[in-house]
C-alpha cells in the first residue's frame, strides 16, 4: 500500500507491506536509517521520533498509521547545517560512544528540554529512562543534557 | 552503498580530551552501522536455528522454501564449499549444523530474499529432522557425561593432559606449601549467572560477491585478519578472496570476538551473486553470540592473626557451554586472578571450564577476572570481619605492588598501584545519607516503592581488583599501522583496529598528531585490504597496541621522508609487538619465562547502596572509583570507559542474567533481560591515578575492564552491608535480600 506523510518537513511517499513498522519505511523504504532499531519491541528507545511533535517508538507505530503525519526524526534536528543544541552538547560532553543509543537520545533530550527548559536530575532521569544505553553508563549523557539546557 | 568514511579532522595530540572523530555523524544519524547499509539489488539474509539444545540432526528438507516468493537460496551444510567448521582458537563450531546441534539457537539453515519478511516465511518452511537427546546442562556434572565434542579439540595445544570428557581445559596453579596452615580460616561458596554483553546495534553486515569469485564484507566485529582468517576456509578462497571491512559499530564489549553472520552472508552472496544483508533482531541476537562465562567458585582463605594472607585455596568451574570460543584463555585468566591484587606465599587454585549444552561463553569485558574478584573481594570481607581488622586495612595490608609476585610465580616488573587505588579510593567522600520521607523516584525501587521508606537501609561497599592488559600466555600479538605522507603535508593512516565505541580512532589520530605535528591527519576505512593485522578490540589492549604501531609507522615515515629530501610521498607500514609473553607450564601453572602476562591494570572501588530490607529493593545511591589508567591518552574518554564498565559491573550485581530452562534461553528480550536504566546509574565519581607504564609507548593503559571487575563486588558488599546477608549469587536477587 501507498503511504503519505511528512518526515523532517518534506512530503514524502512509500510503497509499505500491511505489517511494516514506521521504523522499517523510515530506514528501508525512504532513506532515513538515522533512527535506529535495537529491540523492535518499545523497550530501547534507539527508534525515538517525533510524530506530530510527540515522542514515540517507531518501532511500535504501523507505517500505515503514520499516513498524513509529521514525522520528526533525527536527521531532522539540524537545520541550514548547523547542528541543534543537543547534538552539539551530547559532542562536547562525551555522550557518545559507540553512538547507537545516540539518535534515540538526541530525539528524546531536545523532546524533553522543549517541554521543560530548567529539567532537575530527576526530570532528566526520568525523562529518558526509556532510553537504554550499553556504553556511557549514562553520566555523561547527563551532563549533556545539562549542558544543551544551560544553551537553549 | 555507504561506507563508513570518517572526515578528516583537528586534532590535538596524546593527553588531551578531544572530542570523538566520529561524534558528529553520531549525533545527526548519519554515521554507517552494519545493520544500515545497503546496495543496489541487496537480498535479506535469515538465519534458520535450532529450537533444541541438543539432537541429532536428520534430513534437512529445503524443498518448500525454494519456490516461495521473492526467494533466492536456501543454504544447508551440504552447499559449504571448504571447512564445516571454524572457531576463535578451535575449530569446533559448525557453519550450519550437521550430525548435531548442540546449542538453542544454533544454526542449520540460511535463506535469503528480496524482502525479510519473505525470509522469513520462507524459513518457516523448511523441514529439520531433529532427534532430541538428552541435554548436559549441569556443568557439575559434565564429567560424567558422554562426550559433547568426542574429538576433543583443546588437546594437544600445551595445555594439561585432562582425560576426563567434555574438559575444554583445566588448569592447576600450585605454589609454596598448599598446606600451610594460618590462625583463621574463611571459606565460602560463590555463584556468577551468565550475562550478556547486550550492545545496542544487534550483529548485522553485508556481504558483496565482487564477480571474480570473491568476497567483500562489511561488518561490525573487533578483530577484522581474524574474522577473514575464519571466513576464507570454510568458502574455499585465498585470505586476500575475502576482504573484511569495518562498518559502524554499536558496542561489542567481547560479544563480537566470534563470528555470527560474517560466513552466512558470504555464503548467500556468493551462492545468488548479490549483495546481502543479515540483521539480526534482538531476541536472535540473544542467541547468536556468546556470553559470559557462568561459574561456580570454592574459596578458602587462611591468614595469621595481624592479618596477613597465608594460604589461598580456589576451586573455579567455569561453564563454557557447547563451543570452545575463547574459553581457555578465559580458564587462565580466572586462574591467574583467583587471589585478587593480594601478596600470598602458598596457593592451591584449580580452574576448570566444561563443554555443555548451555548457551556458548566466551569473551566479555573482565574476562575470568570479573567471575573470581567477585569471590576474592567477598572473602576478603569476611576475613575482615574474622579477624576484626577494618577492611581496607587488610586489603591495604596484603596489597601486590611491583616486584611482588602472583600465585603464577610471575614478578610484577611494570607499575601496579594497588595501595594507592585503594588508599584514593577511600579517602573519597561518601554522600550524607538522605533524609525520609522522600519522593519515592529516590526510594529503592523508583516509583514502584509504595512504602515510605520504613525498612530502607544504607550500606557502604569496597572492592579491589586488577586484570592484565594484552594477550597472554604466548600469543604472538601485534598490531600494523600504515602511514602515508603526502605532498601537501597532510598525513593519512591505515590501521585495522576496530572502533566499537570505545574510541580507537581517537588514539590512532592523537598518536600521529603527536609524532607528525600536523594538523590535517586522515584515518582511512578499517579495513584488511590496505593494512595487516591490529589484533582484536579485546583484553584492554587496543591503546597499547596502536599507541605503539602507530607511533612506530610515523617515526619510520618522517626518516623516509628526510632521507627523500622532504618532497616526496612516503608510504610506510610497521608492526609492532608488546614483549613476548610465554606459557604456564601445563603442570604447575607457573611461568615458564619471565611472564605470562604483559601488564596489569588495578581499580578499587567504593559503593553507597540502600536496601529496602522488606521488600527486597535496591538503589545504588553513588559510586567513587579510582583508577590505575596509565597515561591517559584522552582522559574524558578514559571516564566515559570508566562509567560504562562500571554501568556494566552493576548489572551484573542487581539484574542481568541469561535464564535457560534445559538449555533453552527463556529471556531473549530487553523486557525480561534487563540492563541499567537512568534510574538504575547513580553518579560515579573517578579517579584517574596516572603512573606511566614502562614498557608501553606514551606509558599507557588500556582502562575498558578494571571498572567492570570491581563494581560488581564492590555494589554486593555495599548490598551485605545494608542486609547483613552473605549475598553469594550474583545477580542478588530480591528474594535473596529478604531471605526467602
Ligand atoms: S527499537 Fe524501538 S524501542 Fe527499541
Ligand atoms: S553509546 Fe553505545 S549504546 Fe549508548
Amino acid at each position: 500500500m501507498r503511504i503519505e506523510l511528512s518526515v523532517n518537513g518534506e512530503p514524502c511517499e512509500a510503497d509499505v507491506w500491511e505489517g511494516e513498522s514506521l521504523l522499517y519505511a523510515l530506514r528501508e523504504r525512504l532513506g532515513l536509517p538515522g533512527s535506529k532499531n535495537a529491540c523492535e519491541q518499545g523497550e530501547c528507545g534507539s527508534c525515538s521520533v517525533l510524530l506530530d511533535g510527540k515522542l514515540v517508538c517507531a518501532c511500535l507505530v504501523l507505517a500505515a498509521q503514520a499516513e498524513g503525519h509529521e514525522i520528526v526524526t533525527v536527521e531532522g534536528l539540524a537545520e541550514d547545517g548547523r547542528l541543534h543544541k543537543v547534538q552539539e552538547a551530547f559532542v562536547a560532553a562525551g555522550a557518545v560512544q559507540c553512538g547507537f543509543c545516540t539518535p534515540g537520545l538526541v530525539v528524546a533530550t531536545a523532546d524533553l528540554l522543549a517541554r521543560n527548559v530548567y529539567p532537575s536530575d530527576d526530570d532528566i532521569r526520568e525523562a529518558l529512562s526509556g532510553n537504554l544505553c550499553r556504553c556511557t553508563g549514562y553520566a555523561k549523557i547527563f551532563d549533556a543534557v545539562r549542558m544543551a539546557a544551560a544553551s537553549l | 552503498m555507504s561506507e563508513a568514511t570518517v572526515p578528516k579532522l583537528e586534532l590535538g595530540r596524546v593527553g588531551e580530551s578531544l572530542p570523538r572523530v566520529d561524534g558528529i555523524p553520531k549525533v545527526t544519524g548519519e554515521f554507517a552501522y552494519s545493520s544500515d547499509l545497503q546496495a543496489a539489488g541487496m537480498l535479506w539474509g535469515h538465519t534458520v536455528r535450532s529450537p533444541h539444545a541438543h539432537a541429532r540432526v536428520g534430513t534437512i528438507d529445503i524443498s518448500a522454501a525454494v519456490g516461495m516468493p521473492g526467494v533466492h537460496a536456501v543454504l544447508t551444510h551440504e552447499d559449504i564449499p571448504g571447512e564445516k567448521r571454524y572457531g576463535l582458537e578451535f575449530q569446533d563450531q559448525p557453519v550450519l549444523a550437521y550430525e548435531r546441534v548442540r546449542y538453542f539457537g544454533e544454526p542449520v539453515a540460511l535463506v535469503a530474499a528480496e524482502h525479510p519478511e519473505q525470509a522469513r516465511r520462507a524459513a518457516e518452511r523448511i523441514r529439520v529432522e531433529y532427534e532430541p537427546l538428552e541435554p548436559l546442562v549441569d556443568p557439575e556434572r559434565a564429567t560424567e557425561a558422554e562426550p559433547l565434542h568426542p574429538d576433543r579439540p583443546t588437546m594437544g595445544h600445551g595445555y594439561r593432559d585432562d582425560p576426563r570428557p567434555n574438559i575444554v581445559r583445566s588448569l592447576v596453579i600450585r605454589q609454596g606449601d598448599p598446606a600451610a596452615e594460618g590462625d583463621v580460616a574463611v571459606s565460602g561458596v560463590y555463584e556468577i549467572g551468565i550475562q550478556d554483553q547486550a550492545f545496542l546495534g544487534p550483529e548485522s553486515g553485508l556481504a558483496v560477491p565482487d564477480g571474480e569469485g570473491g568476497v567483500d564484507v562489511y561488518v561490525a566485529t573487533q578483530w577484522l585478519h581474524v574474522d577473514r582468517d575464519q571466513v576464507a576456509p570454510c568458502l574455499n578462497l585465498k585470505p586476500e578472496q575475502v576482504r573484511i571491512h569495518l562498518a559502524g559499530v554499536g558496542g561489542a564489549f567481547g560479544g563480537r570476538e566470534d563470528l555470527s553472520m560474517q560466513i552466512h552472508g558470504a555464503l548467500l552472496a556468493l551462492h545468488t551473486n548479490r549483495p546481502v544483508k543479515i540483521v539480526y533482531n534482538r531476541e536472535e541476537s540473544f542467541v547468536g553470540h556468546i556470553h559470559r562465562h557462568p561459574a561456580k567458585i570454592w574459596a578458602e582463605h587462611r591468614a595469621s592473626r595481624d592479618g596477613r594472607l597465608v594460604n589461598v585455596r580456589v576451586r573455579i568451574l567455569l561453564d563454557g557451554g557447547a563451543y570452545a570460543s575463547s574459553s581457555t584463555a578465559v580458564t587462565s585468566n580466572a586462574a591467574s586472578f583467583a587471589v585478587g591484587p593480594y601478596a600470598v606465599d602458598n596457593a592451591l587454585i584449580e580452574s576448570t571450564c566444561v563443554y555443555t549444552n548451555n548457551p556458548p561463553c566466551g569473551a566479555m569485558r573482565g574476562f575470568g577476572a570479573v567471575q573470581v574478584c567477585f569471590a576474592h573481594e567477598a572473602q576478603m570481607d569476611k576475613l575482615a570481619e574474622a579477624l576484626d581488622i577494618d577492611p581496607i586495612e587488610l586489603r591495604l595490608l596484603n596489597a601486590l605492588g611491583p616486584g611482588g609476585s602472583l600465585p603464577t610465580g610471575q614478578t610484577i616488573t611494570g607499575t601496579l598501584p594497588v595501595a594507592d587505588v585503594i588508599r584514593r579510593a577511600a579517602a573519597l567522600d561518601v554522600p550524607e545519607a538522605e533524609e525520609l520521607p522522600r519522593d519515592p523516584m529516590r526510594l529503592p525501587g523508583g516509583s514502584g516503592n509504595t512504602t515510605r521508606g520504613e525498612g530502607v537501609r544504607r550500606g557502604v561497599g569496597f572492592a579491589v581488583g586488577f586484570k592484565n592488559i594484552g594477550y597472554s600466555e604466548g600469543f604472538d600479538d601485534y598490531t600494523a599501522a600504515r602511514v602515508q605522507l603526502h605532498a601537501d603535508g597532510s598525513a593519512t593512516v591505515h590501521c585495522a583496529a576496530a572502533e566499537v565505541g570505545q574510541g580507537v580512532a581517537n588514539v590512532i589520530l592523537q598518536v600521529a598528531r603527536t609524532e607528525l605535528g600536523v594538523r590535517d591527519v586522515a584515518l582511512a576505512p578499517h579495513t584488511t585490504a590496505t593494512v595487516d593485522s591490529a589484533g582484536s578490540a579485546s583484553a584492554s589492549r587496543m591503546t597499547w597496541m596502536v599507541s605503539g604501531a602507530v607511533r612506530d609507522a610515523c617515526r619510520a615515515a618522517l626518516e623516509e621522508w628526510d632521507k627523500k629530501g622532504r618532497s616526496l610521498e612516503v608510504d610506510v607500514e610497521r608492526i609492532y609487538r608488546h614483549p613476548r609473553t610465554t606459557p604456564l607450564d601445563p603442570e604447575t601453572g607457573q611461568v615458564t619465562g619471565e611472564r605470562a602476562h604483559v601488564a596489569y591494570a588495578c581499580a578499587a572501588m567504593r559503593v553507597v547502596a540502600e536496601v529496602d530490607v522488606e521488600l527486597g529493593l535496591t538503589r545504588v545511591v553513588w559510586i567513587g572509583t579510582a583508577q590505575d589508567v596509565g597515561h591517559a591518552v584522552n582522559p574524558q574518554a578514559v571516564q566515559g570507559q570508566i562509567e560504562g564498565g562500571t554501568a556494566q559491573g552493576l548489572g551484573l550485581a542487581l539484574m542481568e542474567e541469561i535464564q535457560t530452562r534445559d538449555g533453552l534461553i527463556t529471556n531473549a528480550s530487553f523486557t525480561d533481560y534487563l540492563i541499567p536504566t537512568t534510574l538504575d546509574m547513580p553518579p560515579v565519581v573517578s579517579e584517574l591515578i596516572e603512573e606511566a607504564e614502562p614498557d608501553a609507548p606514551y606509558g599507557v593503559k588500556g582502562v575498558g575492564e578494571p571498572p567492570t571487575v570491581v563494581s560488581t563486588p564492590a555494589v554486593v558488599a555495599a548490598l551485605r552491608a545494608a542486609t547483613g546477608r552473605e549475598l553469594s549469587r550474583v545477580p542478588v536477587r530480591p528474594d535473596d535480600i529478604v531471605g526467602l
